[in-house]
């Protein structure tokens, strides 16, 4: 017995890491995990290279998928990646871009101001939460703000399809609830999130400069009007 | 132990030595630095003991000479001290400068040696927003249905210098008086940065209730802005100023409030653009001087939309 618990000790700290079965182990260098791990390295070159951009894929879906139902997980954190991010800001760009001919009156924002907005604005809120003693690493928080932005694309593609259909103060109303709801979820997701990184003394002061960056996305996205609505 | 006879007299403490003659059995603390650091040392710490501690000596020499060794500039660190407030400073300093009290210099009262960059800054943003906001929102009420996208970047320039250039000129120009003038006062830039920023807030709310498109309080609420926001500037220098030359004082505050009126009628211009007259900031951008031939040609209909337009291109 004695013998057992001196091998056992100086891997007891081992037993506090438990790994929950919603996180797929998969291609991530940080987790160390045994010999068939370097096997697998090795043979990441030989892949077809539809399974190499499906895994990246298949991470990025996964972390989607844990921001739509925000719960105290941390796979946002562990393994942060900066893909959805780029996926999420250039569709939302490219969904806010007027793009007909008309387009040089002074309109709605330009693919470059969006972009502009969303990540010089993720930098800076990273700037205040680390100046104000925040955990969170720089990256790992340029993650969670950009992965947090998918409810409000989503309501972005909602907002274009009514505008296809119909349009007019029914649209109108049918956007702003639909827009504010998606605020919400964004601002309820990314602190659930940030939040644990903070001092309690100075946690609404991480979250308003949040609540102010979804505010104005989701303004650009409510004020959104196609150009053939001219009056 | 008392040798004298008259009781008020003053006596000396006793040398331990002595104590423990009367009575050998009482535990003596002896508070003297070199007793402890002989004591330590008797205890078997390295006789040098600066060298196997330079923390601590280090530490020492900081207490007593009473400052710290700041880091410097181009460090993450040195401006975290900027940000060393908590949510309930930050309540107490916007509604001290919403609500300015003649006895409470905000720099004294409120500040209080811990000036902080998170307000001045994150309200100037809020400001921006604001003004970018209300001024389409104005704009929807007239039946624009364009958000103009551009003007956030020019209130964005305008109320930014505002916040950052006034305090450095104004700084610089109260250290040179101060090289005149012995003063008693004296602020450092932070703390007047702070003051300009925290007294920005009270233009937020203004700037929102100039969405409602009546005129007259648009004007009131602009007025009344400037009022609260000049008064906690003029009182918070004023201390600074009165040892100087009246006339010198003089023209220092009228600078201030002269620069309070310029932004508010900024601000108010850049939050209600649905008013017909000098609506815009912007140089006539080439979309405009399309309209304007459109209009001229009679496609956009009413003469209010030519006037509007020759309007637009005069500035």
């Amino acid at each position: 017995m004695a013998a057992e618990e001196e091998a056992s000790r100086p891997f007891a700290g081992l037993s506090d890491v438990s790994i929950s079965e919603d996180i797929p182990v998969e291609g991530d260098i940080s987790v160390p995990v045994g010999p068939s791990r370097t096997d697998e390295e090795f043979s990441t070159l030989d892949e077809p290279v539809k399974e190499t951009v499906l895994r990246d894929l298949r991470a990025v879906g996964n972390k989607f998928i844990h921001v739509l139902y925000p719960r105290r997980s941390s796979a946002l954190l562990r393994d942060w990646d900066l893909w959805g991010p780029l996926l999420l800001c250039v569709t939302l760009a490219l969904l806010l871009q007027d793009g007909t001919a008309d387009s040089d009156l002074e309109g709605g924002p330009q693919f470059a101001e969006v972009f502009v907005i969303v990540w010089f604005g993720s930098i800076i809120i990273t700037l205040n939460s680390k100046l104000l003693g925040g955990t969170l690493s720089f990256f790992q928080s340029l993650c969670v703000l950009g992965y947090c932005i998918l409810p409000l694309t989503v309501a972005m593609v909602v907002c274009r399809v009514v505008l296809l259909g119909a349009s007019g103060t029914v649209s109108f109303v049918v956007r702003l609830v639909v827009v504010t709801a998606s605020f919400g979820w964004s601002t309820f997701a990314s602190t659930a999130f940030l939040s644990d990184s903070q001092p309690a003394n100075r946690r609404a002061l991480v979250v308003y400069p949040v609540f102010l960056f979804y505010f104005v996305i989701g303004w650009m996205v409510l004020t959104f009007s196609p150009l053939k609505r001219e009056p | 132990m008392a040798s004298n006879n008259d009781p008020f007299e003053f006596r000396e403490f006793e040398e331990e030595g002595n104590l423990l003659d009367t009575n050998r059995d009482a535990t003596t603390i002896t508070i003297e630095d070199e007793d402890v650091k002989r004591q330590t040392k008797a205890a078997g710490f390295d006789p040098d003991a600066d060298d196997e501690y330079p923390a601590r000596s280090d530490d020492r020499e900081e207490l007593l000479s009473g400052q710290k060794k700041s880091p410097p500039f181009w460090t993450f660190e040195y401006y975290q001290k900027f940000f060393d407030i908590e949510t309930h400073h930050v309540k107490e300093r916007i509604l001290g400068s919403l609500l300015p009290w003649p006895r409470k210099n905000f720099i004294q009262f409120y500040l209080r040696k811990n000036p902080d960059l998170y307000g001045p800054f994150w309200i100037c943003t809020t400001l921006v927003f604001a003004v970018f906001i209300s001024g389409n929102i104005s704009n929807f009420m007239n039946g624009k249905y364009k958000p103009e996208f551009r003007k956030v970047t020019i209130a964005a320039t305008m109320i930014f210098s505002y916040a950052w250039f006034v305090p450095l000129a104004l700084w610089g120009f109260l250290l040179w008086r101060n090289n005149k003038i012995l003063n008693l006062v004296s602020y450092s830039f932070m703390e007047i940065v702070c003051v300009y920023g925290y007294s920005l807030s009270v233009y937020i709310p203004a700037v929102v209730l100039c969405i409602v498109p009546l005129e007259w309080l648009k004007w009131l609420t602009m007025v009344a802005a400037f009022g609260l926001s000049g008064s906690v500037l003029v009182m918070t220098f004023w201390p600074a100023l009165r040892e100087d030359h009246p006339k010198v004082a003089m023209a220092t505050v009228s600078a201030i409030v002269l620069l309070d009126v310029l932004l508010a009628v900024v601000c108010k211009h850049a939050a209600a653009v649905g008013s017909a007259c000098c609506s815009s900031h912007s140089r006539p951008a080439q979309g405009e001087r399309f309209l304007f031939m459109k209009a001229a040609r009679g496609k956009s209909g009413s003469s209010v939309a030519l006037l509007e337009r020759i309007g637009f291109l005069r500035w």
